[in-house]
């Protein structure tokens, strides 16, 4: 008889040969499997920032590729590296994922000099989103910051599908340059169409800017904020976040209405490899959204 | 629907139909079974074994300035390699089931597009001489890498083919799994074995073990083998030095945030990593991807890595969440002892004292904890 140890190939596993549901979380799956996708179309926003459509190219893959507001993708260039980047279009699109995207680092870098046609990887949707429903019937205050807009601009094409269950919609855009400002060419749109205030504010100004000068704090005092009945959304930079919270407590609402969005850093997305952990929590899994209440209680959150 | 909020009884439950068939169901259910088997018998049963698959055990590799033998767990060639009394292996026998370097995927490039191949395949493997703290070890990596969200496949397919027989051993001076509650193992392995005189009392955990076991004249328990049995425990029982209080450190971990005992420890931290490397739970990690010179293969390799290391926490465009060496042990500590326990109900750590002995610039966990805790009682 043979003392050979009986080998289980996992290959043989079903789940070795179906593509992975990144939505159900609790079943063993090809975590590292990416959906191929291909770059359709390519906006530039700014000097910075390009706006990529992505397409995932196996159809059942596409049909079943699903996310809520607020959620994030593992972007994957092969032999490149993987990011983490916030989906930036309306759920309802069911064939293109739009992904805004910052120059800068090594894969964002060369993501950047990609041309249309070129075939990235996805991985996702991963964690939690603004809680939508929950704001039924109640003023929404988006407060975005630079780069921010991008995971909110998911939330107001949302806001745009179900505009009646929402009363007033304001949008407070804060940038550092006129140049820098993302998606303007979509403001007169969110405006007239969306039925959306929108009020922006640059730090430093440029030349052919007539709007406010000044912090994105600034922009409160034109914006009268019913305590009982507003939700915010809330993302930038971390040392925004500080003074907005700071005012929007001081004003009312209460910290469990309040939500933002964290940015770490993720070489995972699936709550493994601890890069985006803050305090005993992680990003990619309870977060990126959170309400407020539970990052004061994160050590290191803001 | 999607994102539901499942409870984590529904969880474990859909984890139990659709993912751990037999070996891993089976490490919930204590050893009931028990044999002996006498020392000669147990070489021929290591050198049957060792013909016809990889077997792994503790080997001296070097010896450190004090001269004393320094221990790795590495593939045996021959049963005179393995030394059955060893004291402690210089890295955990985690490498096995996270190795250092592991490729996830492989990407065929072509001129439009790639083709990517996952590989998951893992030849079986027997590990001998793994001690209670490594075994519990693997019961707590078990708890992040599958039975929470995202069972990690690659991990499944090691621990899958991984047979695991464990072995008793008086405890080191600094050893304080006593206090992790880490000293002994009731599951998470195929067999155990306590030395008792001139043969191994033996724990029987899986229908594999006991098959091996049996075709080498494993004998029933005799009353004088189950009273030399209790007597060694009571012993190893005895020999414990080393205590440490964690009953408190969860809150500790909290109220002493802004401590100076962090700083105090902290700035002595090199940085290094070292700690991270040879403890059997550390499980951070990082993901890199490469091309081969010919431009036609590229490698999504993952990587072990340690919260320590200065870019653990940075981000695309420079910034650093935790800039300071100090503030980087500390988040160290805070996911042992009190993200973990959070999380699971228990602390990470399993008090082998490995990262104690690695580190360059003498750091150890007793001498941290035991530091917050006086400082809380002043």
């Amino acid at each position: 008889m043979s003392l050979k140890i009986p080998q289980h190939d996992i290959n043989l596993e079903p789940f070795m040969s179906r593509p992975p549901d990144f939505n159900r979380k609790s079943i063993l799956m090809q975590t590292e499997q990416s959906f191929k996708s291909e770059i359709f179309n390519i906006i530039p926003l700014t000097a910075w920032e390009k706006l990529f459509d992505i397409r995932i190219c196996d159809p059942y893959e596409r049909e079943q590729f699903t996310f809520l507001p607020g959620q994030f993708v593992m972007l994957e260039l092969p032999g490149c590296g993987e990011v983490p980047i916030s989906i930036s279009s309306s759920i309802s699109n069911k064939e293109f994922i739009e992904l805004c995207i910052r120059k800068v680092g090594k894969v964002t870098g060369m993501l950047h000099r990609l041309e249309p046609g070129a075939i990235v990887g996805i991985r996702g949707p991963f964690g939690t989103h603004f809680p939508m429903q929950k704001m039924v019937g109640c003023n929404i205050l988006l407060i975005a910051g630079g780069l921010g807009i991008a995971p909110l601009r998911s939330t107001i094409y949302w806001a745009n599908e179900h505009r009646s269950d929402y009363e007033d919609i304001t949008i407070l855009y804060g940038a550092k340059e006129p140049g820098q400002i993302l998606f303007d060419y979509q403001f007169e749109e969110w405006h007239k169409i969306f039925d959306l205030k929108i009020l922006t504010i640059v730090q430093n100004r440029g030349e052919n800017w007539e709007g406010r000068v000044g912090l994105i704090t600034d922009l409160f005092d034109e914006v009268p904020i019913d305590p009982d009945n507003t939700f915010a959304i809330v993302c930038g930079p971390p040392v925004m976040f500080k003074f907005v919270f700071a005012h929007l407590t001081n004003v009312g609402i209460p910290r469990q209405r309040m939500f933002l969005s964290l940015e770490r850093r993720m070489h995972c997305g699936m709550g493994k490899c601890c890069r985006c952990n803050v305090g005993s929590t992680f990003t990619c899994l309870d977060g990126p959204v959170f309400d407020y209440w539970t990052v004061m209680n994160l050590k290191e959150a803001i | 629907m999607q994102d539901v909020v499942v409870s984590h009884s529904i969880v474990k439950k859909i984890l139990d139909i659709f993912c751990f068939p037999t070996a891993l169901q089976q490490r919930k259910i204590n050893a009931m079974l028990f044999k002996t088997i006498t020392k000669e018998n147990f070489k021929k049963m290591v050198e049957g074994l060792m013909e016809e698959n990889e077997v792994i055990g503790p080997k001296s590799r070097d010896r450190d300035k004090e001269g004393n033998k320094i221990y790795r767990f590495l593939k045996l060639n021959s049963f005179d390699e393995l030394e059955m009394d060893y004291t402690r292996s210089y890295s955990s026998p985690k490498d096995y089931f996270l190795p250092f370097k592991e490729d996830l995927a492989t990407y065929r490039l072509e001129d439009k597009g790639w083709d990517q191949k996952i590989h998951c395949t893992i030849h079986p493997r027997i590990i001998i001489g793994m001690r209670a703290c490594d075994i519990n070890a693997l019961l707590k990596l078990d708890q992040v890498m599958l039975k929470s969200a995202y069972p990690n496949p690659y991990y499944f397919a090691r621990r899958r083919n991984t047979l695991i027989i464990g072995l008793d051993h008086e405890p080191l001076e600094d050893c304080f799994c006593r206090s992790m509650n880490t000293d002994t193992a009731s599951h998470g392995f195929d067999l155990f074995l306590t030395d008792i005189g001139d043969r191994y009392f033996a724990a029987i955990n899986s229908d594999t073990a006991y098959i091996v076991l049996n075709r080498f004249n494993a004998r029933e328990v005799t009353e004088e083998d189950q009273l030399r049995y209790k007597r060694v425990k009571k012993q190893v029982e005895s020999k414990f030095k080393t205590q440490v209080d964690i009953t408190i450190l969860p809150e500790l971990m909290d109220l002493e945030f802004e401590s100076e005992v962090w700083k105090k420890w902290g700035d002595k931290c090199l940085s290094c990593g070292s700690c991270a490397m040879v403890c059997p739970t550390c499980y951070c990690y990082g993901v890199e991807e490469d091309i081969d010179l010919s431009f036609t293969q590229a490698t999504k390799r993952r990587f072990l890595y340690s919260c320590n290391l200065i870019d653990f926490a940075t981000v695309a465009g420079g910034y650093n969440f935790r800039p300071d060496a100090h503030i980087r042990l500390k988040y160290r500590y805070y996911h042992q002892f009190r993200g973990f326990e959070e999380a699971f109900n228990q602390s990470l750590c399993v008090g082998c004292n490995r990262c104690g002995k690695a580190c360059p610039a003498g750091i150890s966990p007793k001498a941290v904890i035991d530091d917050l805790i006086k400082t809380e009682k002043k």
